[in-house]
């Protein structure tokens, strides 16, 4: 598949972790900020390319770990009720609340529907005026262009059994947020390529100068991961920080204009929860006035439960970059995906997943005692 | 059953069945291991092979069953009729033995179209006469409306076992060389394509196919095989992983090695799966002596369902029970099974 | 969130009724019909990024083989290097 294939190809991966090699000369951390990034690094196997001096972190760019307890209890309260259709992507279907996930609500004869787009979900309120469709609109930016246009459509229809359960968190403060952690020991980013898509990088500039760290703008293949990694390295080393854009073929700095409009006109920017990490002040995305209407939060009276963090899940520290998932007492035998402590352990993206469905070979035979290195 | 607290998700076991221990992946083998085997306890049973091997009177005979739950109905290159012999025909080539005799049970939901019923039958019946069985008994029982999905087909199959050793996980050796019969992820995407209303430009048809006559090939010509699976829900991962469980032995894959057609990976990048986990209906893993690996992949080229037979990689005797896969580009990591459905992801 | 697969513009329509354009996108053999408001620069040929049903951005050719060009470059400097 062209734009796909050509990213993918081990010679030139080869070339690259040469690169990475040759311009290395002291250890240094980095962490990718999207699921999808941690998704390729881990299915690769690439930090087999890298040498041992680099270690890749994962940031918290897993949106259903890092989704509020209490919203995906709602999602399900809702979910619950006769009346509604619950649609979602696949990644919440799994993800537990305090007592049960979406997928239990469904086994239970809840209607719950996985779609591929909000327009999709649209279309099952057209076709079922006698019902609610209720949407779950989780994601970082790159999915809020999308949410947007479902919300701006229904409106210019007048479709009325139509909300979404807004649970949208912007990158940029998440980063802030990490970097002002007084343990941070993060070097460089790798910023999240699609987000940048649409949002562009200037918001990364005053990022990158406050803290003094490159921010590399990367793509999602093999091959841009490399990249990104190796420019980000050769700013290190040569004491530069700045922002660079490894994702030439799809990024621009400005972003794209007509997504970001469409995400102004229909979201405002309000502060979010972040699972592991707290409230992030001007972090997440909520629906305007004029479109409350269809805001599922205001059309379906659900309480919040009042919940308090686990005590023995570090995802903070994971999700912030501070720990590594095998060096939590609990990583691979009381919290597995099957029967996950924490957030982190949950999605296929999620840092302790991440590592355990893919990178535990690394650690075999060792699960009584702590894992002796620190790279991954 | 752990407390019940009320924060962080926290470790639950399900009281319910839930449609991932459909999934043929972890909870599917949970449920195995924790209800079914337990309380059937036997030496065939516990084998965890896809068929039992049986002694009747000095006879080695293969008995297997398999149900059909599959929605839609009709997909582009089959039907449910197609899956239900071809699934246990294949289930009996994967224990060495040739396929003799099929039952047949159908639950029909009222309503159905005998149509339907018509062409899902003629279906069998040309299957049945392209993989040689023969269809000898069945039972049909019908269900109030809602209660099926139109047509739900048990088979049952009996085949007499021509390899000489026994074929199952115990047999596989470190050093044993693993092939895969063809291309896959082709099943699961034609399905899918009519679920989600996929359009290809060139359908992606079911892959579903007999397979006794490639295996009847091998064993013949002396090949060692130690181990056959055909691979089926959880595709080529989960099939390779209950092997790798049930033999104590650990696995090395190559991703490159493993071939996928461009529209099935097409379909699979748009939806955010992995074709390692896709459904197959006429692909089989098959884990050979080293030695004989060569001839066994040449005999199974002569073959038009196994045209597309490659070498994927080998039995270690490192890692007990784990599957490794090299990536494309060179980097390793496991090769788990997963919990339950794989779900597409927009992540 | 952040799976954007690129594809190949097959055809575009304007849909007055939608308010937005609309175009059947390639993946590889697969055509799906996506919504296209957000590139109002794409054109028929043109590859563009889809995320859930969205283009967000078309894909810039030239700027996607800048990095094999590099690539080249490295190999032929480490030749004359004497490798890595």
């Amino acid at each position: 598949m062209k734009f796909l294939d050509e990213y993918r190809e081990p010679g030139a991966a080869g070339q690259l972790a040469r690169a990475i090699r040759r311009t290395v000369r002291r250890p240094w951390t980095l962490m990718e900020v999207c699921g999808g990034q941690t998704h390729t690094i881990v299915k690769s196997g690439l930090m087999d390319l890298l040498p041992a001096e680099v270690s890749l972190v994962h940031g918290p760019g897993c949106p259903v770990c890092v989704t509020p307890v209490e919203l995906i209890d709602k999602a399900i309260a809702i979910a619950a009720r006769p009346e509604t259709i619950f649609a979602s992507f696949g990644d919440m279907l799994r993800v537990p609340g305090s007592t049960r996930s979406l997928l239990e609500v469904k086994a239970a004869g809840g209607d719950v529907r996985m779609v591929y787009s909000p327009l999709d979900a649209l279309r099952l309120a057209r076709a079922n005026p006698a019902r609610e469709v209720v949407f779950f609109a989780v994601g970082f930016e790159t999915t809020a262009p999308a949410n947007a246009m479902a919300v701006w459509q229904a409106e210019r229809e007048g479709i009325r059994n139509f909300s979404m359960l807004v649970a949208h968190v912007l990158v940029p403060p998440a980063m802030e947020a990490i970097l002002s952690a007084p343990n941070c020991g993060i070097h460089g980013f790798l910023a999240a390529g699609h987000v940048c898509a649409v949002m562009g990088w200037e918001e990364y500039e005053p990022i990158s100068r406050r803290w003094h760290v490159p921010i590399v703008v990367t793509g999602f293949e093999p091959l841009d991961l490399l990249e990104g990694v190796q420019m980000a390295l050769s700013q290190l080393e040569s004491g530069r920080a700045e922002v660079e854009n490894q994702y030439r073929r799809a990024v621009k700095r400005e972003g794209n204009r007509p997504a970001q409009e469409r995400i102004a006109e229909v979201f405002a920017i309000a502060p979010r929860k972040w699972r592991g990490i707290g409230e992030i002040p001007a972090s997440g995305l909520r629906l305007r006035e004029r479109y409350r209407a269809f805001d599922a939060e205001q059309r379906f009276a659900v309480e919040a439960t009042a919940v308090a963090e686990a005590g023995e899940c570090i995802a903070g520290l994971v999700l912030q970059g501070i720990r590594k998932p095998f060096e939590c007492p609990a990583f691979a035998t009381r919290c597995t995906p099957e029967t996950p402590l924490g957030a982190p352990m949950v999605s296929s993206e999620g840092a302790c997943a991440a590592y355990y469905l893919y990178g535990r070979h690394r650690h075999a035979g060792s699960e009584s005692e702590l894992p002796r290195t620190t790279r991954g | 059953m752990q407390e019940v607290n009320l924060s962080c998700p926290v470790p639950r076991a399900a009281d319910v069945v839930l449609l991932a221990h459909g999934g043929g992946g972890k909870l599917t083998n949970q449920l195995i291991e924790r209800i079914f085997l337990p309380a059937f306890a036997c030496g065939p049973l516990a084998a965890r092979h896809d068929g039992a091997a049986l002694e009747v009177n000095g006879q080695r005979l293969a008995f297997t069953t398999d149900s059909y739950v599959v929605r839609p109905l009709v997909f582009p290159g089959g039907d449910i009729g197609d899956l239900a012999v071809n699934g246990t025909v294949n289930d009996l080539a994967m224990c060495g033995a040739r396929p003799l005799y099929l039952s047949a049970g159908f639950i029909l939901e009222e309503g159905l179209p005998l149509e339907t019923l018509r062409r899902v039958v003629e279906s069998m019946r040309a299957a049945a006469e392209k993989a040689g069985v023969q269809l000898v008994t069945g039972d049909t029982k019908v269900v109030d409306k809602g209660k099926g999905d139109g047509i739900f087909v048990n088979t049952a199959g009996i085949g007499v076992i021509e390899a000489g050793a026994q074929i199952g996980p115990a047999a596989v050796r470190a050093g044993d060389t693993i092939l895969l019969s063809g291309d896959v992820g082709a099943h699961g995407v034609a399905i899918l394509s009519v679920r989600e209303g996929l359009e290809f430009a060139a359908p992606v048809e079911s892959d579903t196919a007999p397979l006794w006559a490639p295996v009847e090939a091998l064993l013949q010509a002396g090949v060692r095989v130690h181990c056959l699976r055909d691979l089926t829900r959880g595709g080529l991962a989960s099939a390779l992983n209950e092997i790798a469980a049930a033999g104590g032995v650990g696995m090395e894959i190559s991703e490159g090695a493993v071939p996928v057609r461009e529209a099935v990976r097409g379909a699979c990048e748009i939806l955010g799966l992995d074709p390692l986990y896709v459904a197959n209906e006429g692909r089989f893993a098959a884990m050979v002596a080293a030695e004989d690996a060569g001839r066994a992949l040449e005999l199974l080229r002569g073959f038009p369902v196994c045209a597309g037979a490659a070498r994927i990689g080998a039995v270690t005797d490192a890692h007990d029970g784990m599957v490794t896969l090299e990536s494309r580009i060179g980097g390793r990591r496991v090769l788990d099974m997963l919990s339950g459905e794989q779900l597409p992801r927009i992540c | 969130m952040c799976l954007a697969v690129p594809g190949k513009v097959v055809s575009i329509e304007e849909e007055a009724g939608l308010g937005w354009r609309r175009g059947r996108v390639d993946f590889g053999g697969i055509e799906k019909e996506i919504c296209l408001a957000y590139t109002p620069e794409a054109a028929v040929g043109d590859y563009v990024l889809v995320h859930v049903g969205f283009a967000l951005s078309v894909v810039d050719a030239d700027e996607a083989q800048k990095i094999f060009e590099t690539l080249s470059e490295m190999e032929r400097l480490g030749e004359l290097e004497g490798g890595p």
